[in-house]
């Protein structure tokens, strides 16, 4: 389970700084959701990896060692609204670029050719 | 009376917060503008209540979120370093607010709700004792800088704008990793439980905790506009309109107060090599943007340009202070970070009126990109409900400002940007920190490009244009301008009294302890780690 899911946040934050650093400004909102999306897992990742262990209190369930860390998860919760909201905010302003300069280059200008 | 006073700790985050949302739903701009004018006072007061309340108390005071104890829910802390950077940008927001009734907030239609929002988030951001909290109220100010650095629209700006954003949100997604790399080692993020911990780390699990308080630190360094990490800084700065460029000032040194906050508590003098590694690179950061700011200001053509540079050099000289250690010498820094602040928002919001008396006012407020309330009260010829006052002495008291911002920026005496960088030198010299002369020597460095880039701009725009014509100022705009120049003056004339505060602050800095005790007040349990 742990390599699948470091895979999987590697695969997800090395394709969104490659995509990060193009010229486009939608590979750049893409590049930046997919970073938010392999941070999340990691966070995710922080409480240890278990199957099984709900994070919410059961009263069948007295031992604390059954349970899962709910705190990385009420923290995901929080970093994806937050990177949701920016996510949305970014992409207004990339289309009001688009709409003052007429192109997609994140410098509001064609590169000389 | 002390029940009360108890949660007068939070107001700095709900006053301006409640106004934001009230301010939203107004429709009448004369209305807004009053809420918004009533809520800036109101904080400025609280702020200089609560400043003097830890000026005179030698512990934190702290605020228990739903009175949860300390180490399960989040706290916000009161010492007299997070109480005095609230009093800085609440007195730098009085006056902005103030400039830009004259023109700016009738450029767009949230500007007030997005003035407010930013000062929650910086409030929340010095208050916060919690390292994830700490990241959602950079957001949310960061949010709010947006929306700010977007205002009054163009090309010019919708452009620093992107890159501003896209550069931030990936430093945001490096808090975040940082933030989690802690929290799964030491099973904790309130920052005075995390100080405790420190010290108990072992081996591996210390390694790991270097590794997120790098990528942690690399995050705050961002935010300070550290060389390699602030390129985006003067493009966005001198992009943005005056008052969002004004309250820029003091956003960067959010980055800084992180710094000095992080690095006091878990890179104390019980912590062993990890301060060992910090103050370095801590240095060699801040000696690399002093020296990038003197090039720069060396090469700036406009005054927005200088502005922004000089926005760089007070943040290095801030960090090369800290990395070189000694504690009259951030004592120094610390005075200096509130004076050069001050400074270059006056001096930012005083180059929209040197660049109307140069009859340029540039980057103009470009069309609607939206269809929406965004015109320029100046350009659309409507006649205004305030009458602009012409003021016939505009153009001596432009340059009067002028010159005493150029005296501030450049640290030259009589003012108060000598008075603290010569008390980093001072500091330095005294307490023979790591490479004091060769840091005094780049601190004068720098005191000469200032001075150089400013005459020579200001001697082209103020003396040597035939065409000057009289701007049409208004007498707010004069007013904040000389608020804060005052606020300088009085730095200077009672520089005593400040000293003793920011003496006080970096003795209070040196004793992580005493931060400890005072949010965890029973002796905590040994520490256990995550399940794993």
């Amino acid at each position: 389970m742990e390599i699948v899911l470091a895979l999987a946040i590697g695969v997800l934050i090395a394709s969104g700084v490659w995509l990060l650093f193009r010229p486009r400004t939608f590979q750049v909102i893409i590049g930046l959701s997919l970073i938010a999306y392999g941070v999340n897992l990691f966070i995710f990742s922080a409480g240890g990896l278990r199957s099984g262990a709900p994070p919410v209190v059961d009263p069948a369930r007295t031992d604390p060692s059954l349970y899962a860390d709910p705190l990385p998860q009420a923290l995901v919760l929080t970093a994806i609204v937050i990177n949701f909201a920016m996510t949305a905010l970014f992409l207004v302003v990339l289309l009001a670029s688009r709409g003052l300069t007429g192109t997609d280059h994140v410098d509001g200008q064609e590169p000389d050719q | 009376m002390s029940a009360l006073s108890a949660h007068l700790v939070i107001a700095p985050i709900v006053l301006p917060l409640a106004a934001a949302a009230l301010v939203v739903m107004i429709e009448q701009r004369a209305l807004r503008v009053a809420l918004s004018c009533a809520a800036m006072l109101g904080l400025l007061l609280l702020s200089f209540t609560l400043l003097i309340g830890a000026a005179n108390a030698d512990t934190a005071l702290v605020y228990r979120l739903g009175d949860w104890p300390a180490p399960f829910a989040i706290v916000l802390v009161l010492d007299r370093l997070s109480a005095m950077m609230v009093a800085l940008a609440a007195t730098l927001a009085m006056a902005t607010l103030i400039f830009s009734l004259a023109r700016w907030d009738q450029a767009g239609p949230r500007f007030h709700a997005l003035f407010l929002l930013l000062l929650a988030g910086l409030n929340g951001a010095f208050l916060t004792g919690d390292l994830f909290n700490l990241f959602v109220f950079f957001e949310v100010l960061l949010a709010a800088s947006y929306g700010l650095v977007l205002h009054g629209s163009g090309a010019p700006r919708v452009k620093a704008g992107l890159h501003y954003i896209a550069v931030n949100l990936a430093a945001s997604s490096l808090f975040l990793i940082g933030v989690t790399v802690i929290y799964g080692i030491t099973g904790t993020l309130n920052m005075a439980d995390l100080a405790a911990r420190v010290p108990t780390l072992g081996g591996d699990q210390r390694a790991l905790f270097e590794v997120g308080c790098a990528v942690l630190g690399v995050a705050f360094l961002i935010k300070a506009g550290a060389w390699p990490l602030g390129f985006w800084l003067p493009p966005t700065y001198s992009a943005a309109s005056a008052p969002a460029a004004a309250m820029f000032a003091i956003m960067t040194k959010v980055g800084v107060y992180a710094i000095i906050r992080a690095t006091s508590l878990f890179f104390g003098p019980d912590a062993g090599q990890i301060g060992a590694i910090a103050n370095p690179i801590l240095l060699t950061g801040g000696v690399l943007t002093i020296a990038f700011s003197v090039i720069g200001l060396l090469a700036a053509r406009s005054f927005s340009r200088v502005a922004g540079f000089s926005v760089l050099t007070s943040s290095g000289a801030v960090l090369a202070v800290m990395g070189a250690g000694g504690q009259q010498a951030l004592s120094g820094a610390l005075y200096y970070m509130v004076s050069s602040t001050l400074a270059v928002g006056a001096f930012f919001l005083l180059i929209e009126l040197l660049n109307r008396a140069r009859g340029t006012t540039a980057p103009p407020i470009g069309a609607p990109v939206f269809d929406d309330e965004y015109r320029d009260p100046y350009e659309d010829g409507a006649p205004s409900e305030e009458v602009g006052v012409i003021i016939p002495a505009a153009i001596a008291l432009i340059s009067g400002g002028f010159i005493m911002c150029a005296l501030l920026l450049a640290g030259l005496p009589p003012l108060s940007g000598f008075i603290g960088k010569f008390a980093m030198m001072k500091g330095l010299l005294e307490e023979q920190a790591a490479f004091a002369w060769a840091l005094v020597a780049l601190l004068t460095l720098s005191s000469f490009a200032a001075l150089a880039a400013l005459l020579r701009l200001g001697v082209e725009a103020i003396w040597a244009s035939a065409e000057a014509t009289i701007p049409r100022v208004r007498g707010v705009e004069f007013a904040a301008i000389a608020g804060l120049l005052l606020a300088c003056v009085v730095l200077t004339t009672h520089g005593e009294w400040v000293f003793i505060f920011t003496d006080g602050t970096v003795d209070w800095l040196a004793r992580s302890q005493d931060y400890v005790s005072s949010v965890l007040p029973e002796a905590s349990p040994p520490p256990q780690g995550p399940p794993s």
